[in-house]
């Protein structure tokens, strides 16, 4: 038995209260409703005690509220991602200006190049799961660049950014432009979620 | 005024007599008129540019190397202008813009050579040093004086004031002459620092040992030689009173030697945990050479002895080196390793990567860079504080050379590589390694080393080739700096040069002198720009082009593949040669012209890609090939040309025609041969001047006076086959010889290693790889080459 309140389209149920030393914290876990089974009910908007759920399923407001879920996590993994190209500009950018030297820049980019690939993989992988075929192949080709990128450091540099080629060959360049380019998709796809999910809100 | 090098003075022989174009050489109006109306060229450049069809010429080479080309500039210009031993650009007129040196199709760089050791340098006492306020240029001759009390930069072109104590000119005694200052009258300069330029107190000369004690290394007997090199340098090693010296053996543990100034003998400190290298006792491990001095003797007598009955094999070379970090923080200084085999145990231990059966693979060539980043962060480490690591490499078997390199080349440090070094079996490297050591221990050294090279404003340096750590964008941090090391950089023209007539480069290397003091060594250098594109190639320095060719080669071999490099280097040849004809009208329309200054492009090309670094299809073992790599990258201009294009002479028959007179002693002249076993003869006795390497062929009929006169022998037969020096006899013959060979070594910092070769000695095939010219079973000839280049630049 447990309790749960609605929060626009989410059910949000009550673990426990719990007193801790810095005062009381509720944890919360939020449940979207996955798609009912075929005959699975939803229940009506009050407090209850009881996890009993009304008849009549109504799966298009389920998945409604799913995309809307899909849409708000990609929204907030798009938001991790520009952050993360900033970053890179920045950091970048101080290491052509001369404030910090060559081995501190990179260390400071290496340690998020893999973070930087999860979260670029997960943003692909749930437009695959979710279906939304069009802006997964929007992702799918920068999700590869970068495993690619990746695997293909050579055994003796020290990550995607090493310090000893940096200066070479315009690297830091076409680091650069790429810190830029990704920057540039993030907002795009911040937008198409952004959009999607007020789309997907609204139709709910 | 300019007169006509002799070296392009030569007369095209024209072997196909039906070639309707040949003629003797032009005259100026003709060549004129054929290059495209250059009208006002200098007689220089119409020299330079003049036509030289390459399927014809059957003897390019001039009978002399040919000294660098003279940049075009006014003669009080040209007789301030930075040596081109020091400061070389691979085109000596700048193109204008970065359109125009693409249409050229040629690389435009720099080679320096900047802690080269000088004769005469003059050194300026002055407290203030007059820099440019924006760029931060120092004062050179070069700048243009506005009027006395202003001066004009000539790399960011920002007017700057002239100090008043810069007024007054100490060498003439003389106020109110800022010109006439030594700073702005010499482009070599070496300025006294004063403390604003240092992080902290200059370091006293620090040097640490690093022994590999395996059972390896006893057997080959490199510690004898080392020890007694030692001792007898002791005395001579650069420093002063402060002097710190220490040693570090290992091999599967790591010992240290406590060599306080109280004890009776050196006391020996193991450290067996290798996971976690530690530091037993905080001084007295380094200490200084002057209070020392006998325990140092003792442990040198000692230490071969020592370690004459170890069975240990395994070797904790990574350990080693992190003990060594750790001692030498605090102060920086200089680490020497010596290496006789694989590490194989603790940290940075490497794998044997080399397959035997591909050493002579014609297609890609496997594992050129490092195998782990070990080395490269612990060079990056002892370069952040100061520690520059070289490296001796003693082994006979793989030791993964392209891993260990990277300690030494991104702190500064040079390698050094001995294959099959043994003191009993290889006298020959025996000799050589202690040659070696005797330079190495007493040559100048500078410490905690900064260089910056500045440009013209429009011109900017993308890439760096060189043993040092790119700190920021143009400052090269070098740990140690040493005067056997050369740097090249390459350059793009950002921005167009065409308001101004000069491009200025300046090379500032700030370095801690043995004797603690801080010195800045400042060279700059100045060339004409142009904007005809007949002009940069009538200024093209071939040797220059080539050196930074090979330095790029290497680059993409690493980071691409080696095909993809050879493919590059042929490819230059092609493209230069269509641009030129592109650009000039068509006179011959047959053969494969160059101008005279490019005409020895496609010669240099060639044995670049017959080089160890570069080949394929002959066996070459990875860590030679590796070694080859390093050298072709660290090596300065001179040292490079010889080792890619070695110099023949013939000298059984040298003659006193044309000999130079100095200090009574008559040295001939024989003139170079080419690298082709046509020129050899049986009769005759070939010199090979390979820079590191010296070869003496003695062909089996040579004439029995020269054998007589000057091996000391009565005939060929009993010539031995593992000669390795000439017999200082009374001959008139074998003065010669010696003369000749003792000026040919007479600037020369590293001697290089001579063999006497027998026709008929296994050994000859080192001696016939050099000549390059030849078709190998791999590889092309020269005139095969030449029509493989005319075939490609048809298509």
């Amino acid at each position: 038995m447990r309790r749960w309140i609605y929060c626009g389209r989410f059910r949000v149920y009550i673990t426990e209260t719990r007193f801790s030393s810095c005062g009381s914290s509720i944890f919360i876990m939020i449940h979207y409703a996955a798609v009912p089974p075929i005959g699975g009910v939803r229940a009506t908007r009050r407090f209850s005690s009881d996890s009993e759920e009304s008849p009549g399923s109504r799966r298009e407001s389920g998945s409604a509220e799913m995309e809307a879920a899909v849409f708000i996590l990609s929204l907030v993994d798009c938001c991790a991602l520009i952050f993360l190209s900033v970053y890179f500009i920045i950091t970048l950018s101080d290491l052509e200006c001369d404030y910090i030297n060559a081995r501190s820049c990179c260390s400071k980019l290496n340690k998020w190049v893999i973070p930087e690939m999860i979260a670029q993989a997960l943003a692909t992988v749930l437009m695959l799961v979710s279906m939304h075929w069009f802006v997964f192949l929007l992702n799918l080709p920068v999700a590869s660049w970068d495993v690619y990128r990746y695997v293909k450091v050579p055994m003796g540099n020290m990550g995607v950014y090493d310090p000893t080629e940096i200066h070479n060959r315009g690297q830091l360049k076409s680091h650069m432009k790429e810190a830029m380019i990704k920057l540039g998709f993030h907002l795009l796809c911040f937008f198409i979620y952004l959009y999607s999910m007020i789309l997907a809100l609204i139709n709910d | 005024m300019r007169t006509v090098l002799n070296h392009t003075c030569l007369l095209p022989v024209h072997l196909n007599a039906r070639s309707p174009y040949s003629q003797p050489f032009p005259s100026l109006s003709e060549l004129s008129s054929a290059l495209g109306g250059l009208g006002g060229v200098s007689e220089l450049e119409a020299e330079t540019l003049r036509p030289v069809n390459l399927l014809q010429e059957r003897n390019i080479l001039p009978p002399k190397r040919a000294p660098p080309p003279e940049p075009n500039l006014s003669n009080d210009l040209r007789k301030v202008n930075c040596s081109p031993d020091t400061f070389r650009c691979t085109l000596t007129n700048i193109p204008q813009t970065q359109a125009l040196l693409n249409k050229a199709r040629l690389p435009l760089g720099l080679l320096l050579h900047p802690f080269r050791d000088l004769t005469q340098l003059p050194v300026i006492t002055s407290n203030t040093i007059v820099r440019c306020r924006s760029c931060r240029t120092y004062i050179n001759p070069f700048v243009s004086f506005l009027d006395q009390r202003r001066w004009k930069c000539n790399l960011c072109y920002r007017v700057n004031d002239v100090p008043d104590e810069f007024m007054y000119n100490p060498v003439t005694r003389s106020y109110g002459e800022p010109h006439k200052r030594p700073e702005v009258q010499n482009s070599t300069v070496e300025f006294i620092a004063s403390s604003d330029y240092m992080l902290r107190p200059p370091q006293p000369a620090v040097y640490l040992f690093l022994l590999d004690v395996s059972h390896n290394a006893v057997e080959s007997g490199y510690l004898n030689v080392f020890c007694q090199s030692l001792l007898d340098n002791l005395e001579k090693l650069p420093g002063d009173t402060r002097t710190h010296i220490g040693f570090v053996t290992f091999d599967s543990t790591v010992h240290f030697y406590n060599l306080q100034e109280g004890l009776s003998q050196p006391q020996m400190l193991v450290v067996s945990d290798i996971d976690d290298v530690f530091i037993p006792t905080h001084d007295s491990l380094l200490v200084n050479l002057k209070e020392s001095k006998e325990l140092v003797k003792d442990l040198l007598n000692a230490l071969p002895g020592m370690f004459t009955h170890t069975r240990e094999t395994q070797s904790a070379l990574g350990p080693a080196l992190q003990a060594a970090y750790k001692l030498m923080s605090p102060t920086g200084g200089r680490v020497t390793v010596f290496q006789t085999q694989l590490p194989t145990l603790g940290a940075g231990l490497l794998q044997s990567r080399e397959d035997p059966n591909l050493r002579s693979s014609t297609k890609n060539v496997l594992h050129l860079g490092p195998a782990t980043d070990f080395y490269k962060k612990l060079a990056l480490d002892c370069s952040g504080q100061q520690i520059g690591v070289d490296l001796f490499l003693l082994s006979s078997q793989y030791s993964d050379l392209a891993s260990l390199a990277c300690v030494s080349k991104y702190s500064a440090g040079s390698v050094f590589y001995y294959p099959s070094f043994h003191h009993i079996h290889n006298t020959a490297q025996k000799q050589k390694f202690q040659k070696d050591l005797q330079r190495y221990l007493t040559r100048k050294i500078g410490f905690e080393a900064v260089m910056r090279i500045r440009c013209t404003k429009g011109l900017s340096i993308h890439t760096f080739h060189g043993n040092f750590f790119v700190r920021s964008t143009d400052l090269l941090s070098l740990a140690n700096v040493n005067p056997d090391s050369g740097f090249a950089v390459q350059m793009s023209i950002e921005e167009s040069l065409a308001d101004t007539s000069l491009a200025c480069f300046q090379a500032a290397l700030l370095y801690t002198s043995s004797k603690g003091k801080r010195r800045i060594r400042v060279h700059t250098l100045c060339l004409p720009v142009v904007s005809q594109l007949s002009e940069v190639f009538a200024g093209a320095d071939i040797q220059a082009i080539s050196c930074l060719l090979a330095n790029m080669a290497i680059d993409r071999s690493i980071s691409s593949s080696l095909s993809d490099a050879r493919d590059a280097l042929v490819n230059a040849v092609v493209d230069c040669l269509t641009a030129y004809r592109a650009n000039g009208s068509n006179i011959q329309p047959s053969g494969l012209i160059a101008p005279a200054a490019l005409r020895l492009f496609p010669l240099y090309v060639l044995a670049l890609l017959k080089q160890k670094a570069l080949r394929t299809g002959t066996s070459t073992r990875l860590d030679e090939r590796v070694f080859s790599m390093c050298e072709l990258k660290s090596q300065p201009l001179q040292q490079i040309m010889r080792m890619v294009h070695p110099d023949l002479y013939r000298i059984d028959n040298m003659t006193e025609q044309a000999a130079l007179h100095l200090n009574d002693s008559v040295i001939p002249q024989p003139p170079l041969l080419q690298l082709t076993a046509e020129k050899l003869t049986r009769e005759g006795a070939f010199l090979l001047d390979c820079g590191s390497v010296m070869y003496l062929w003695v062909g089996k009929c040579c004439n029995e006076t020269f054998i007589r006169d000057v091996l000391g022998f009565q005939n060929y037969a009993s010539l031995p086959s593992n000669m390795t020096e000439i017999p200082e006899l009374q001959t008139t013959y074998s003065e010669r010889t010696r003369a000749f060979i003792s000026w040919l070594l007479e600037s020369r910092t590293f001697l290089p290693a001579f063999h006497v070769v027998k026709d008929d000695a296994s050994t000859k095939t080192s001696f016939f790889q050099h000549l390059v010219e030849d078709r190998t079973e791999s590889a092309f000839s020269y005139y095969e080459f030449l029509l493989h280049i005319q075939q490609q630049m048809s298509k």
